[in-house]
């Protein structure tokens, strides 16, 4: 049994797009490796902001996207909703993890230390705990109307959640003098620097798009194959 | 709005009477609690970490664990001949059976914190007497915040497969205000700090109650059957 036509268009699409983003990534790191000077104080360690910062703002936007999605979703009930907000999860989940790794290896040259209890990084980790809780809930659910209801009502509180926890590890940090760490303020970018940064940010969203367009498609594909074999069963 | 207290009493008064003719749940939940405070005790080096240093932690880490691994109870008894169905189909409202169920959740988790004070100060030496009303009062707020979200999150927990794990799998992400904020609190009440250095952990906590007690109330119908 395959999927209808319009499913198949809507994969073969992602897919184009997903080939001209990493083309896109591949050209970006070729200008930040190549032709972006060199940040003084850190060296090449900086190098990895490239991914790192614009994995972080990637990861934020799949996330929001699952909070507005899910109040979506309990308003007007269209699983399409439930569906994109799920993809936007899997999908963010993946960024996240790329925040959590890029991030140590940079604070390892240049921190000192691979952890540090840092406000953004710590909100991070814990973006990262609600959302694996959204997916493994989705899991542990079988039937659609309710795994939908219930990943809406955890997106929504998630959503509600994360600013609270900026604030907690905010003030714990301000409570608690932090350990010896170099953390220098955020630097002034020269030029070349800032247009690199901001070719990164604009490639990895059409990145994440194309990667969500993609999950999203399958999800869609998924969710018409398993009716038709709902109706199947009815008929038989 | 009367008549909605009034269903959420009797709900309430339903699941605490049934709790207090069996107590099972309770004594199970109570020698827990003062195990987690009898080995925290042994689970630190007593030549560099004083008993006084680590309390606030070993209160607060108590507490949260106790309250959240006893909240799936108040779901986990209508499951039993589908009495979930009866709860719907009595004139009750959905917000009564959220409300009448974290209420009951919170007497039942306020009722082991009450035991459980007492046997804390005994265990790590500390003189509750002179600051026993700020700690009650950062003890309340804390625990009405992670009862309000625990009691929801039960709430659809109870029908998933592992159940009990990924009620702690949904809930500890949201413990991290609540604990944190507590615990800070309780290391500058213990220390007789002025309230003035522990006043933006309150105001937060109170933030925090106040948003998740309303959000919670509001979505606790998608998380039942229509």
């Amino acid at each position: 049994m395959t999927a209808p036509a319009s499913f198949d268009r809507s994969l073969r699409r992602s897919a184009v797009w997903i080939g001209i983003s990493l083309a896109l990534i591949a050209a970006v790191y070729v200008r930040a490796l190549a032709f972006t000077p060199e940040e003084v104080t850190q060296g090449l360690a900086q190098k990895i902001f490239y991914i790192h910062a614009p994995s972080a703002w990637v990861a934020f936007l799949a996330y929001g996207i699952v909070g507005l999605c899910s109040l979506l979703y309990l308003v007007f009930k269209d699983p399409r909703l439930d569906l994109l907000a799920a993809s936007s999860a899997e999908v963010g989940v993946v960024f996240l993890t790329v925040v959590l790794i890029t991030g140590p290896i940079w604070g390892k040259v240049v921190w000192g230390a691979w952890w540090t209890w840092d406000a953004r990084l710590t909100l991070t980790l814990f973006l990262w705990f609600v959302v694996l809780g959204y997916l493994v809930l989705r899991g542990a659910v079988e039937e659609p109307g309710r795994r939908a209801r219930y990943s809406a009502v955890l997106g929504i509180l998630g959503a509600v959640l994360v600013p609270f926890i900026h604030v907690s590890v905010y003030l714990f940090r301000t409570l608690h003098p932090m350990p010896v760490v170099l953390r220098p303020g955020r630097p002034e970018l020269p030029g070349a620097m800032l247009v690199t940064t901001l070719l990164a940010f604009v490639v990895f969203t059409i990145f994440f798009f194309s990667l969500l367009a993609r999950r999203y498609a399958w999800a869609r594909a998924v969710d018409a194959r398993a009716q038709q074999e709902a109706e199947r069963a009815d008929a038989s | 709005m009367p008549s909605v207290l009034a269903q959420a009493w009797a709900i309430a008064a339903k699941d605490l009477l049934l709790e207090f003719r069996s107590r099972t749940a309770f004594l199970s939940a109570l020698v827990f609690t003062a195990l987690v405070l009898a080995i925290f005790n042994f689970a630190r080096d007593p030549t560099a970490v004083s008993a006084a240093d680590l309390a606030p932690s070993v209160l607060w880490i108590t507490f949260a664990f106790a309250g959240v691994l006893t909240l799936s109870r108040a779901f986990g008894l209508e499951k039993e001949n589908r009495a979930m169905d009866g709860l719907l189909l009595s004139p009750a409202s959905r917000t009564a059976i959220y409300v009448g169920k974290t209420a009951a959740n919170l007497v039942f988790v306020g009722a082991i914190e009450a035991i459980a004070l007492p046997l804390f100060a005994l265990f790590f030496d500390v003189d509750l007497l002179p600051v026993l009303p700020p700690l009650v009062l950062v003890i309340a707020l804390a625990t009405i915040g992670f009862v309000s979200i625990g009691t929801l999150m039960s709430s659809m927990a109870v029908n998933t497969r592992y159940g009990e794990l990924l009620l702690l799998v949904l809930v500890l992400p949201f413990l991290v205000t609540p604990v944190s904020a507590a615990a800070a609190m309780t290391a500058k009440i213990l220390a007789l700090r002025p309230s003035v250095e522990w006043a933006p952990w309150l105001r937060l906590l109170a933030a925090y109650d106040i948003t998740f007690v309303v959000l919670c109330t509001l979505v606790f119908e998608y998380t039942l059957e229509e």
